[in-house]
């Protein structure tokens, strides 16, 4: 192992023996292996690849750019290289590891099959820029998609091309945006509305498309009511952003109301649809007065979220902002062939969201997704998501604290932190010790309406016998605070390859990157 | 439906342990005339057989570019990616698994996402990287919005050689902002002179090197220039592997560096999902858009990683936040992160020289067809050639014969009178046999179209 300054900490050097283990010689314990960073093995002259090293006849073209120094960037063989990321795989929760109940995350089972078609290289090997004539089927499947999604939201157009969902929200408020300006509208209408529940992407997004945010508060029973909205919406109101259901996991029952009254003055309503996967198939968001919605396929649709991304966040939108879309615009043109538009002849549209097309490899996924489970299936995953969460609402509700009473909710349950007031813990320290019982926390601490927070998706993919060790687990370690037991709490986890992280340190003195020991 | 565990049984247990006589008592909520009562008009479930077989037959519909010769770049380039990366991406703990919000149960995703931003700071000869963005569009725009945040100055000037695309997705994300930007006008025969149009009261300069024409720039006298009237220079990579090569943008000067990182270990995928590469000076860290995983120690003083510097962003900071951005492109970055693993600066090198070796030929190939010019005195894998006739014909007329043998300039520059232009990408995979078989194509057609 190379020399190492004091940042680059090793657990041989400087680590303290786990609390519950004596110390091993090796740093590893059992399965638990410990693994360096590729800077402190690797080197700069090995490579895993054998590509032969090119006399290059002359350097003229490179018109004196090129490099002098060599890259010092390290290489390992490919048995390296593999050891090294399977391990790294092995510190890691995962879907397949077990119930990962995020809540507003969706975190259910990716299936295989939608890897392997996303693969085909008729999909992967494809370039966006070939000639219309070469890839008919890319757009055949995108037109297929689109259709899917357009029925399932009931709305009347679709932009595939946000790469994710805040970059879905960025082009559904762009096209409201585009939509005023036509109006004659949009000096005077700059404020966007958003409840103070929703996830931080919305206030973030309005505030980047220009508008002025203005926060409202939810009711005491967790919902937007119209009286509280009526006020707030003037000739100044551009829109209103909504989840839902929303992020307390309550479907806004005035949400019809709401949009007729936004409707009537000009506004309009976004959708943030990041919870669909609690009402596919069982209402449409247009027949609720959507305007525009994205949906995030690394949710609703399975397509793997990988660790943070990519994503997908294809926005579908009601007549009224149809036209202003952003490029590009696959037209079918008859009988199965299909050609790719980038302007809109008729209308101007927001202009480019992303070089290229978008995310086709998670579109493809997405399809299979939604073949897979056919109309039928995706109500039920709807109903399936709704009946575990509730299930584990009642089974727990004798001991966990709900901030709204003991009412039904949608995919997601969400408690709170009363039922932990004079235990002297709070919500992390009991997410903590969820994870030394082999489950990943469910989301904590958002929404932020409610005091520490505990939002819970199991979604549909769990099986009863998995919600019921979930629930038990969930019980018995809240029974165990109830009889007083503090330190395990307080010093969990304590079976991962790390104990909880000083976050203070990381900030205060950032290390973004390795740097070499010698410099 | 194979995908779904709860059985019926299972179902109505679960009703009358809620105390529901069935399902739909739970969505209630829903306003009683907007619930669907029927299922929507789509197709019903399907077998996995089925479904393979209806998306392969859209698959089969497509010209892919393994199936011959393949000439397109223009920011997305066709490289070998070693078999071990698509494995190892796939393993489940990296597959299936979100945002290191636990770090003590994400070490994995955090340690490479460490090794990731590190790479990336090397490669582009800077001091920090972020651990990804969407794509090299998006953090395009993003280090615009970064410039002007940090210099509170509006103007921007984006080079007439940076990817049409970049430009557009910059101005479409700025419009609300109603800053000023300013391009130079386009020259696809290359010598644009942006230093005398740098001036006092610009935010930022942007610049691609390679640009979308292939034409290699020297960014020192432009970050000269910059630095002297407090300007920022964004330099612009979207071939990575050029910098096995070349100097690199940080080593001539560059304040930050945005690129896309696909060509390293990710497929084409027709255009998405890509991986966004953003890098710049330690000074402007809390500036940065998306995410970033810093080094810190557990409670046992072990070398930990973790995400870190939240505050700039949504979750934390709401409206004030740097940017909206939630969703890295983790996947793709650790798809990156692998395969610069296995080739290490000596590979890296190695894959550039062949990418310039196969350039080299192909340009000597192409002086054989006298109808043809050759646009560039510099490049590094990408060229662009003038053709006497439209471009975009004889794209098509090539593709029928199963040939891609390159991008109509027109394609990217529908307004500018390029039609007679073609962006011709090689790689290492480019092999001699495919380069003949593009040139006897071209010969052909020329002569043909020529002809009519």
């Amino acid at each position: 192992m190379s020399s190492l300054d004091s940042e680059n900490l090793s657990p041989l050097v400087h680590g303290k023996p786990p609390l519950t283990h004596k110390k091993s010689v090796s740093g590893h314990y059992g399965l638990q292996m410990e693994e360096g960073l590729i800077f402190d093995k690797g080197r700069s002259t090995i490579t895993g690849v054998d590509w032969e090293n090119p006399s290059l006849p002359c350097l003229k073209a490179l018109g004196g750019l090129e490099k002098q120094a060599p890259l010092n960037l390290p290489g390992l063989t490919e048995p390296e290289t593999v050891r090294h990321y399977v391990r790294l795989s092995q510190k890691n929760y995962a879907i397949d590891t077990g119930i990962y109940p995020l809540g507003s995350c969706t975190m259910k089972h990716n299936p295989r099959l939608n890897e392997k078609l996303a693969r085909l290289s008729g999909f992967s090997d494809l370039h966006p820029l070939q000639p219309d004539c070469t890839v008919q089927g890319a757009f055949a499947l995108m037109q297929e998609l689109g259709r899917w999604l357009l029925t399932l939201t009931g709305l009347k157009a679709v932009a595939l091309a946000p790469r994710a969902g805040a970059h879905g929200e960025m082009c559904g408020l762009m096209a409201m945006r585009a939509a005023l300006e036509v109006r004659g509208e949009r000096t005077q209408r700059k404020k966007i509305l958003v409840p103070v529940s929703a996830h931080g992407t919305n206030p973030s997004t309005a505030a980047l498309a220009g508008f002025d945010v203005v926060q409202i508060a939810a009711r005491g029973d967790g919902r937007l009511h119209l009286e509280d909205v009526v006020p707030h919406v003037t000739p100044q109101v551009a829109a209103l952003m909504v989840t839902n259901p929303n992020t307390c996991g309550l479907f806004e029952t005035d949400i019809e109301k709401i949009a007729a009254c936004l409707h009537a003055q000009g506004a309009y309503l976004y959708c943030d649809g990041a919870n669909f996967n609690a009402i596919m198939g069982k209402v449409r968001p247009g027949d609720l007065g959507i305007d525009a919605m994205h949906i995030n396929l690394h949710k609703t649709f399975s397509t793997p979220h990988g660790g943070g991304g990519p994503g997908a966040g294809p926005v579908v939108v009601s007549d009224r902002l149809a036209a202003f879309l952003p490029p590009p615009f696959v037209v079918h043109e008859g009988e199965g062939h299909f050609s790719l538009h980038l302007i809109n002849e008729d209308h101007p549209s927001i202009g480019r969201l992303t070089a290229f097309h978008g995310q086709m490899a998670l579109w493809v996924r997405a399809l299979a997704y939604a073949l897979s489970h056919g109309s039928d299936g995706l109500r039920q995953v709807a109903e399936d998501a709704v009946l575990a969460a509730n299930y584990i609402r009642v089974c727990m509700a004798d001991l966990f604290s709900q901030p709204f009473g003991s009412q039904t909710c949608m995919h997601e349950v969400l408690f709170d932190d009363q039922w932990l007031e004079g235990t002297g813990l709070e919500t992390l320290d009991f997410a903590k010790a969820l994870i030394d019982e082999g489950f990943h926390p469910m989301t904590i601490y958002f929404p932020l309406v409610v005091r520490g927070a505990m939002l819970i998706e199991p979604t549909e993919s769990e099986s009863k016998a998995s919600l019921d060790a979930f629930i038990m687990v969930m019980r018995d370690l809240a029974l165990a605070i109830k009889r007083g037991e503090k330190e395990r709490f307080k010093n969990a986890p304590q079976w991962t390859p790390r104990g909880r992280v000083d976050e203070t340190r990381a900030a205060r003195q950032p290390i973004l990157r390795w740097t070499s020991p010698r410099l | 439906m194979r995908y779904l565990p709860l059985t019926d049984e299972d179902r109505s247990l679960m009703c009358n342990r809620i105390g529901v006589t069935e399902v739909d008592d739970l969505f209630n909520d829903i306003p009683h005339e907007k619930h669907l009562t029927h299922l929507l008009d789509l197709p019903q479930h399907q077998s996995e057989y089925a479904v393979e077989m209806q998306i392969k037959a859209l698959a089969k519909r497509n010209h892919s570019a393994q199936n011959g010769p393949f000439f397109l770049g223009c920011g997305l380039y066709r490289h070998h990616i070693p078999a071990s990366v698509d494995h190892l991406i796939q393993r489940s703990e990296f597959l299936t698994s979100y945002t290191s919000y636990q770090p003590e149960i994400s070490q994995g995703t955090l340690h490479y996402l460490f090794e990731f931003q590190t790479q990336v700071a090397i490669l582009t000869g800077m001091e920090i990287a972020n651990a990804s963005l969407y794509d090299g569009s998006t953090a395009c725009a993003e280090a615009v919005a970064m410039a002007c945040r940090i210099t509170q100055r509006t103007p921007v000037l984006l080079s007439g050689g940076l990817h049409p695309h970049y430009g557009e997705v910059t101005r479409t994300a700025l419009q609300m902002k109603t800053i000023d930007i300013r391009s130079s006008s386009v020259k696809p025969e290359g010598g644009e002179n942006l230093l005398d149009q740098i001036t006092a009261d610009l935010a930022c300069v942007v610049v691609q090197t390679p640009d979308i024409f292939g034409h290699l720039h020297d960014l020192r006298p432009l970050a000269e220039r910059c630095q002297s009237l407090s300007v920022l220079l964004i330099a612009v990579v979207t071939e990575p592997f050029s910098l096995g090569l070349l100097l690199s943008p940080g080593e001539m000067g560059a304040d930050i560096v945005v690129g896309e990182g696909q060509a390293i270990g990710n497929p084409l995928n027709f255009g998405g999902p890509l991986v966004g590469l953003f890098a710049t000076r330690q000074k402007f860290v809390r500036h940065m858009p998306g995410r970033l995983c810093g080094q810190t120690i557990d409670v046992q003083g072990r070398r930990s990683f973790v995400l870190t510097l939240s505050a700039r962003e949504q979750h934390i900071r709401r409206e004030k936040a740097t940017s909206n951005i939630c969703t890295n492109s983790g996947l793709c970055a650790l798809a990156f992160s692998i395969h610069m693993t296995l080739l290490g600066g000596e590979g890296l090198r190695r894959v550039a020289r062949l990418n310039h070796q196969k350039a080299l030929e192909l340009v000597s190939a192409l002086q054989t067809l006298p109808q043809v010019e050759v646009l560039n005195r510099t490049f590094f894998n990408e060229i662009t050639i003038r053709l006497p006739m439209s471009a975009d014909l004889i794209a098509e007329k090539a593709a029928q014969r199963g040939v891609l043998c390159g991008v109509p300039a027109s394609r990217l520059f529908p307004s500018e009178r390029f039609e007679n232009l073609l962006i011709m990408a090689t790689t290492e995979l480019t092999t001699d046999q495919e380069r003949h078989h593009l040139i006897e194509t071209l010969r052909s057609l020329l002569t043909e179209e020529g002809g009519k």
